[in-house]
């Protein structure tokens, strides 16, 4: 840590700021590496664009104003900072740690996503661009796109698989009300990876006056360094909010993987308290013996996929594997390089958790705390609860809410074989 | 010499630029490949570029998306490409072939095991659209030590540092994507290609072909007044897709667009 302390991620200031220690918050390397995982694989055309947002972007973490229209709008409009709850029903059901559940479903959209989504517009208007695109699964980063753009008066187009569409029906209505332009992906698996690379043939098309908004922490360097900056706002908070509330660390971490941007953004700030466990939850679908699942880290061999080297579902000729879970969110080949290295190096611990006992999990939430949860968040959920039962009743474990779950209700409607028409 | 070398020489010793031609393998069906290869050489095809099916192409526009999916319906992946390749060289030892695709097949092969398998195929190089230079080191090491040519591509949004750069890793030729897009997109800006390739020759390498949104003998014929040759895919693809269910008229229309395109060049240099 001696050259790189100007230069390392607004997050890293702020951690350190907030008298944290920083030797794991040094990733990536100054072309994305993490480790082995991580890069830039992405065509010719793409790859000024890329170096013009990194860039900027190494430019603007520093810049007060940036930083300062950041923060006033993650207060302002996202309301933050999202409260870090204590779950006590659920906790006293479980009979073992503390549940402390981190609120972003209280968030203005009603996920994480909108954290990233403020950064990302933010830096659209500093590097002049005034159209904005993006991917979405379970439709949550689309809204959250779709509603930074309206709130910077940004033109926005949303790239969303044509059966996500199908399930995820409100959210798709909710970004046509807030004057995005929702185009339908019906290549390949019609889902989050076919939206993904459909938002970058438009990006190579209109690299000029676009700006990509990805979602999560995957894609090429810099987006998952910079989505998780922008998402590690969830552990600083966390972090004091729990030394506030019982003067000591949380003894785990739980959070659901997607791409990995909530996971990333909770454990971020915590990679340097060695005692705290983290444990990012996949998606097991119908079980991870079924292989109809999403969970790479799980299972998944190391492959290259839409911009960056991590694990991937794939067969042994190099062919991207059809991905299954109940929630859209989650339904996703691939996964952010950090958490790959995070494996590796046995920093962080995934485990996969499936359609079964997610629902359960959500049921439990409703019923227990008057919380409706997002399907993605129910399986971080599922997982913290049966791992409380395992510890004792001084013990914390903070799981990441990362989103509500009205977007939700048509899908369960229809497992409970209820009509909403 | 290699033999996109020996091509390139002795395309300047006719006096002629290279007709680049561009199909997936496998498409519409894997008995199709070899012949149609065959078709395309005899039309005056100078070079092969042979597209490894892949699940997600993410650089392609909606034709060649969906040649990769036909082909992939047959299965046909890296190695029964490679085979391919093999068996074209029964017969031809003189048109060079690449592998055009993604990183990933040749990942999951290893880059030892995947150098080795095409050298001995006959296969003479790669472009792959997702490996920029800056991720492509390890890869070019394991190529060149069995000969094979590791080309990159340039973009309009390429600057000239980054030019020069690519120049220094690029082998065999270099392929400039003249157009901002996806594969198949746009209209060619004849004057704006004129101006980027007259400006990378002065510091270019190899030589240097011009590819997308050329369609027909005249789109071809304004590109090879202007650069090393001209590369044709889209146009290809969208023939095959036509012909789909009449093998025999698929041959025929790919070999006249390909006979098209080299009379209109050789009509211009
Ligand atoms: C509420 C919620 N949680 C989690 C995710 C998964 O994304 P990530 O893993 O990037 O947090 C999504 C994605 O749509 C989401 O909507």
């Amino acid at each position: 840590m001696t050259s790189t302390v100007e230069d390392d991620g607004q997050a890293a200031s702020e951690v350190r700021a907030a008298g944290i220690n920083e030797a794991l918050t040094v990733m990536p390397d100054e072309k994305g590496h993490f480790g082995p995982y991580g890069g830039q694989f992405v065509s010719e055309i793409l790859m000024t664009a890329l170096a013009e947002l990194d860039q900027a972007y190494r430019h603007l973490k520093n810049d007060k104003n940036f930083l300062a229209e950041f923060h006033h709008d993650l207060e302002h409009y996202v309301g933050r900072p999202s409260p870090l709850y204590f779950a006590e029903r659920l906790t006293k059901q479980m009979g073992g740690a503390r549940i402390m559940l981190k609120r972003e479903d209280l968030n203005h959209t009603g996920a994480h996503k909108i954290n990233n989504c403020i950064g990302q517009a933010l830096l659209a208007k500093y590097m002049g661009k005034p159209r904005v695109i993006a991917e979405t699964g379970a439709g949550q980063h689309g809204v959250a796109s779709a509603t930074v753009a309206a709130r910077f008066g940004l033109k926005c187009r949303v790239y969303m698989g044509s059966d996500d569409i199908a399930r995820q029906s409100p959210n798709v209505y909710r970004m046509k009300l807030l004057g995005a332009e929702v185009v339908p992906v019906t290549s390949g698996s019609r889902t989050l990876k076919d939206a993904l690379s459909e938002a970058m043939r438009d990006w190579v098309t209109n690299v000029d006056d676009t700006y990509y908004i990805i979602g999560t922490v995957a894609g090429p360097h810099p987006y998952p360094m910079l989505v998780r900056d922008f998402q590690s706002v969830i552990g600083i908070e966390a972090r004091a909010q729990c030394l506030k509330q019982f003067g000591t660390m949380p003894d785990a971490i739980v959070a659901c993987v997607g791409g990995g941007s909530n996971a990333m953004g909770i454990f971020y700030p915590f990679l340097e308290d060695r005692d705290v466990r983290l444990i990012g939850v996949e998606p097991a679908g119908h079980g991870l013996e079924t292989g109809q699942h999403a969970a790479p880290l799980s299972t998944g061999k190391i492959g290259i996929l839409q911009g960056n080297r991590t694990y991937l579902m794939q067969d042994s000729d190099g062919q991207v594997l059809d991905t299954y879970s109940i929630s859209a969110g989650l339904d996703y080949p691939g996964v952010g390089p950090e958490h790959a290295w995070l494996k590796d190096i046995k920093r962080a611990e995934y485990v996969a958790v499936d359609d079964k006992q997610a629902l359960h999990a959500f049921r439990q939430l409703n019923r227990l705390e008057g919380i409706l949860p997002a399907l993605e968040s129910a399986h971080g959920l599922a997982y913290a609860m049966d791992l409380a039962a395992t510890m004792s009743k001084d013990e914390i474990i903070i799981v990441n809410l990362s989103g509500r779950g009205d977007k939700d209700i048509p899908t369960m409607a229809k497992i409970d074989g209820i009509s909403l028409d | 010499m290699s033999r996109i070398a020996d091509c390139f020489q002795r395309l300047a010793d006719n006096r002629q630029k290279a007709l680049v031609v561009y199909v997936v393998a496998g498409d519409p069906t894997p008995a199709i490949t070899v012949p149609l290869m065959h078709d395309m050489v005899a039309s005056g095809a100078s070079i092969i570029e042979l597209g490894v099916p892949f699940t997600d192409p993410e650089a392609e526009g909606p034709v060649i998306q969906l040649a990769h999916e036909r082909a992939m319906r047959h299965r046909v992946i890296l190695r029964n490409t490679i085979a391919m390749v093999a068996s074209f060289r029964e017969q031809d030892t003189v048109t060079p072939v690449v592998l055009m695709g993604y990183i990933n097949p040749i990942e999951a092969m290893g880059y030892e095991a995947f150098a080795a398998l095409a050298a001995s195929a006959g296969v003479d190089g790669t472009i792959l659209v997702n490996v920029p230079p800056e991720e492509g080191r390890v890869l070019d090491q394991a190529m060149i030590s069995q000969g094979l040519d590791p080309i990159y591509l340039l973009a309009p949004t390429t600057p000239e540092a980054r030019a020069r750069m690519i120049f220094e890793r690029t082998r065999g030729f270099t392929y400039y994507v003249s157009v901002k897009g996806t594969t198949g997109a746009g209209n060619l800006d004849i004057d704006e290609v004129t101006r980027r390739v007259a400006a990378f020759k002065a510091y270019a390498t190899t030589p240097i072909v011009v590819g997308f949104g050329i369609k027909d003998g005249e789109s071809a014929a304004q590109i090879a007044r202007v650069s090393d040759g001209a590369v044709v895919g889209t146009a290809l693809v969208s023939l095959i897709a036509a012909n789909e269910q009449d093998p025999v008229r698929l041959r025929e229309a790919v070999s006249e667009l390909v006979a098209d395109m080299r009379a209109a060049m050789d009509a211009v240099s």
